[in-house]
């Protein structure tokens, strides 16, 4: 019985709509655009959060990052006279690192070079790192083929090399490149094993001082990792910069980064600031930088709540602006359909049918405009991210919320329209012309 | 709750289907009352045939709203099929109107948007039959008023004639126990004039309760029973 009438109070708002057509399409759309801007927004706000929270969950949420910067009072000094620079991490500083902090599990030093790397007469620019062989504990680099760097490479210092995939595809287009000879600066390193991209993307570059980050826009594009022990023996620890105008830099650096892990996340931050006391100590320039991920997590989330918010509001206003469009064209069609509803009054509709009969319009065209404006907001995180190449994600939930949106739309701004209807006295009304 | 409970009596040959006493009907205008209709009492039967007339501001529009349970009395009583309108609150007046009552206006009002079929179904809709129920009896009662032909057209596309065909069908739907028909023939050229009033002469026959208000004579005579009313009291009957 209920279930009757629903299909035939349906069937009478669909026919109604459709006597005007363009009427009801103007007034869907502004739930189309509203609904639309939600699934939008909410897909390249939450394609954006994914895609820092991915990027930052690499460099390791259980990770402490501690670089070497060039110290800021140098600066002025620093390329006019011929004197060395002397600054940053030492070997001293991991060994304090392991020894003095319980919390500590892994510690890892390494240092970092932009090289060319050669394979017969195939030639790329890369980043050596130079590290010890339990490096893959703190990065999430994989190996893929043969081995990473191990003890024994560390105590011979020998020549040998691992190479991430990137690497591969460009140096060797149709060699298996285990055992292989690549050349770096003169000298051979067989490659041992091959290893995942790090990948560490924007998050990595955002985090870079801004020297690395000059000498990585230098294009490489993969990374070589070396043992630290031959790498400090082959390329030392003293590197000549030609810079800007007329001098020339000498700099002597030990290591580029320690990288720390502790055992959970909570010992993070006591960590860093047992850490933070630890280097001052032994530091008096300020060359060095203190990343922790997991801090950087905490921002990217709120920066991201920020960011929901803001568009949050903006779909919401535009719901409203729809909403509101949708009430005041029911409010005409009800007075353009007095006498209609005079007709039904007399033929024994109580007030109740007046409400469901217009209520249900209101409620047809905004989950029409809903439908729609899903399609329609579906489609605009798939452009964005097909041209714009930036990530998208659009939730189960999203759609959820977009479409229960549309609904409330429709019965908070229909209620009244239908009430007004069926509130009109049957005598007036069907006496109006 | 459905039309049933309303339908469910059925009524003798004569017996009083329409009673009213010491009906008052009062308007405030400002401070001052205006009444409209004063101590009106009228007994109608089962199978009357009654025109209401009087010249207008008499009012006569009054009395046929009150009829129809369109609009509730002052003071006073009306019983409609045994039941106290004068009791019944919105809802309950919308569904024995409904049940009880078929309307015919003047100016035929069909709902524009609905066909043939559809405009008869309307009161039958509110009344809870079933969709398959009601358009059997929808199409049944447009041959009757000579519509079989006409089923799905709009009443934009009938003749004033026709339109008010599809309203006396519409008027039946509900097998109601008053057919109330305000001016009739108003609007219509004399010769499907006097085609409606030829069918509503048939339904009399045939044993329905007419009430028709009119200026019209030639209606007046037709009628068994003359009904007429001025400033606000029956002055002939």
């Amino acid at each position: 019985m209920f279930i009757f009438r629903l299909k035939r109070t349906v069937r009478l708002g669909i026919k109604s709509l459709w006597m005007h057509k363009l009427r009801s399409t103007l007034t869907t759309l502004g739930i189309i655009f509203g609904v639309s801007s939600v699934i939008a927004m909410l897909a390249i706000g939450e394609g954006a959060s994914r895609a820092a929270q991915e990027q930052i969950a690499r460099l390791g949420s259980r990770n402490i990052i501690i670089k070497t910067v060039p110290p800021p009072e140098d600066k002025d000094v620093g390329s006019q006279n011929e004197s060395m620079r002397v600054y940053g991490l030492t070997y001293l500083d991991a060994e304090r690192f392991r020894n003095s902090i319980t919390n500590v599990e892994v510690v890892v030093p390494s240092r970092h070079l932009v090289q060319q790397a050669w394979y017969r007469n195939r030639k790329v620019a890369i980043e050596v790192i130079g590290t010890v062989p339990w490096y893959p504990e703190i990065s999430p680099i994989q190996v893929r083929f043969g081995r990473f760097l191990s003890s024994i490479d560390m105590h011979h210092k020998q020549g040998v090399c691992v190479i991430d995939e990137n690497v591969v595809k460009e140096l060797f287009v149709f060699d298996d490149p285990l055992n292989k000879d690549v050349k770096l600066e003169g000298d051979y390193y067989r490659v041992v094993g091959v290893v995942s991209p790090a990948n560490l993307g924007e998050a990595a570059t955002a985090l870079e001082s801004d020297r690395s980050k000059a000498k990585s826009q230098g294009a490489n594009i993969g990374n070589i990792y070396i043992p630290l022990t031959t790498i400090k023996n082959r390329f030392g620890e003293i590197s000549i910069q030609f810079g800007g105008g007329s001098g020339r830099s000498v700099e002597r650096v030990e290591l580029q980064e320690i990288i720390v892990k502790v055992g959970g996340m909570d010992e993070v931050l006591p960590t860093r600031d047992i850490l933070e006391t630890l280097l001052s100590r032994f530091h008096k320039k300020n060359d060095y930088q203190i990343v922790v991920p997991l801090e950087l997590l905490k921002q990217a989330k709120q920066t991201q709540r920020l960011f929901s918010i803001v568009l949050g509001s903006i779909a919401a206003i535009s719901l409203l602006v729809g909403g509101i469009g949708i009430m005041n064209i029911m409010l005409a069609t009800v007075s353009e359909r007095t006498r209609e509803i005079g007709i039904r009054r007399a033929l024994g509709a109580r007030k109740r049918d007046i409400i469901m009969q217009f209520l249900s319009e209101t409620l047809l065209l905004t989950f029409l405009g809903g439908v729609l404006g899903i399609s329609l907001g579906s489609l605009v995180p798939f452009m964005v991210t097909r041209f714009g190449q930036m990530p998208t994600v659009i939730t189960g939930i999203s759609l959820v919320l977009a479409f229960g949106i549309s609904g409330a739309v429709g019965v908070i701004f229909g209620i009244y329209p239908a009430y007004r209807a069926a509130n009109m006295d049957p005598i007036e009304s069907l006496r109006h012309e | 709750m459905t039309g049933d409970k309303y339908n469910a009596v059925e009524f003798e040959k004569d017996a009083p289907i329409l009673v009213m006493e010491r009906l008052c009907k009062s308007y405030e205008l400002g401070t001052m009352e205006l009444k409209v209709l004063r101590d009106i009492a009228l007994t109608i039967k089962n199978g009357d045939y009654v025109a209401i007339m009087g010249p207008s501001g008499s009012g006569k529009s009054t009395l046929l709203n009150m009829i129809g349970c369109l609009d509730r009395p002052t003071s006073g009583d009306y019983w409609l099929g045994g039941q106290n309108v004068s009791l019944l609150d919105d809802d309950q007046l919308s569904l024995i109107r409904g049940a009880r009552i078929g309307f015919i206006f003047q100016s035929f009002n069909l709902i524009n948007q609905l066909n043939v079929v559809e405009n008869i179904e309307v009161p039958m809709y509110y009344q809870g039959f079933s969709e398959h129920e009601s358009a059997e009896r929808a199409i049944e009662l447009a041959k009757m008023v000579g519509l079989s032909d006409r089923l799905d057209h709009r009443p934009s596309e009938l003749s004033g004639g026709q339109q008010q065909r599809v309203a006396i069908a519409r008027a039946l739907a509900n097998d109601p126990l008053i057919i109330l028909a305000d001016e009739p023939t108003g609007n219509l050229d004399s010769e499907s004039g006097s085609e409606i009033l030829k069918i509503l002469v048939d339904l009399h026959l045939q044993g329905k309760t007419l009430i028709v208000v009119t200026h019209d004579e030639g209606i007046a005579e037709n009628a068994g029973r003359i009904v007429e009313i001025f400033d606000g009291r029956i002055k002939r009957q």
